[in-house]
């Protein structure tokens, strides 16, 4: 009797410390192993689309709306000064879990860099890459630059806003008004919040303040070296 | 207890059995990382970023 009391607790301590190292594992999964995965495929998708901008074509100048986009796949550049200098993360169609485990996702149907419109943008805020991990000190009057084949277009924050998750007012081409015809190129970033809980949404709206053709290099607020 | 029964059913001499266990338990750990972890990783919330009707 005693025998088999000891052999079920030594099974249940054998279950409990297995679980134990499962749990372990996950976690180191979520904290390393998807960060790591997500930086090898975003630097696989910058490397491609940056051989396919090299490559000789037709040059559409500095018009946004002669970009092409292919669902799946980066068409442009992310570049947030203040999240860090070298901060430049492939933008992919699509905003599924494919396209943002590669980048950040661009919400098909809303407008592309630099066009009149909402240039929409979502990004893991925690785990699988976490490009926007720090959006959050992302403040009004910073800068946003989105590259694309044609050039450089610079877009300044106006504000941030914490909205429910089903706020989908905040894709509309004027954000807050489904009616209204845009007669400017905004911008809006989305992300989770709180970042580890992700009972909200984090929201940065901005304006495009400038564009420059590619051949005259990057904007002076990315600093030398951008764009390669 | 599964590992000590594991372990007397490992076939050879204790260095093969060390490491047919290293092999079983690297395809424990391949098949959470690639299998399990990413269908848990769903009912965690990190991964909802987008805005949309739900």
């Amino acid at each position: 009797m005693r025998g088999s009391a000891q052999a079920g607790l030594r099974g249940l301590g054998e279950l409990l410390v297995s679980a134990g190292v499962v749990v372990l594992l996950f976690l180191a999964y979520q904290l390393v192993w998807t960060n790591l995965a997500a930086h090898r495929a975003a630097d696989r998708a910058a490397a491609t689309l940056r051989e396919s901008w090299a490559r000789p074509g037709t040059s559409s100048g500095s018009n946004p709306t002669a970009l092409r986009t292919r669902p799946g796949t980066g068409f442009a550049f992310l570049h947030i000064p203040r999240l860090g200098r070298r901060f430049d993360v492939p933008v992919i169609e699509g905003v599924g879990l494919p396209e943002l485990s590669r980048g950040v996702g661009h919400y098909p149907d809303t407008a592309l860099p630099g066009a009149i419109g909402n240039f929409a943008v979502a990004g893991h805020r925690a785990t699988n890459g976490e490009p926007f991990a720090y959006l959050d000190q992302v403040h009004q009057g910073d800068l946003v630059v989105a590259e694309t084949k044609a050039g450089w277009y610079t877009y300044v924050v106006d504000r941030t806003r914490i909205v429910t998750p089903t706020s989908t007012w905040v894709l509309d081409p004027v954000p807050g008004k489904p009616a209204a015809t845009p007669s400017s190129a905004l911008l809006t970033l989305t992300t989770c919040n709180p970042r580890w809980a992700s009972y909200e949404r984090l929201i940065v709206f901005g304006h495009l303040t400038g564009t420059r053709a590619r051949a005259d290099g990057p904007p002076a607020s990315l600093g030398a070296g951008a764009g390669a | 207890m599964i590992y000590p029964w594991v372990w007397r059913h490992l076939p050879g001499p204790w260095p093969v059995r060390v490491l047919l266990a290293l092999a079983i338990a690297l395809a424990v750990v391949l098949l959470l990382f690639t299998t399990v972890f990413p269908w848990a990783e769903q009912s965690l919330p990190f991964l909802k970023v987008t805005v949309d009707q739900q």
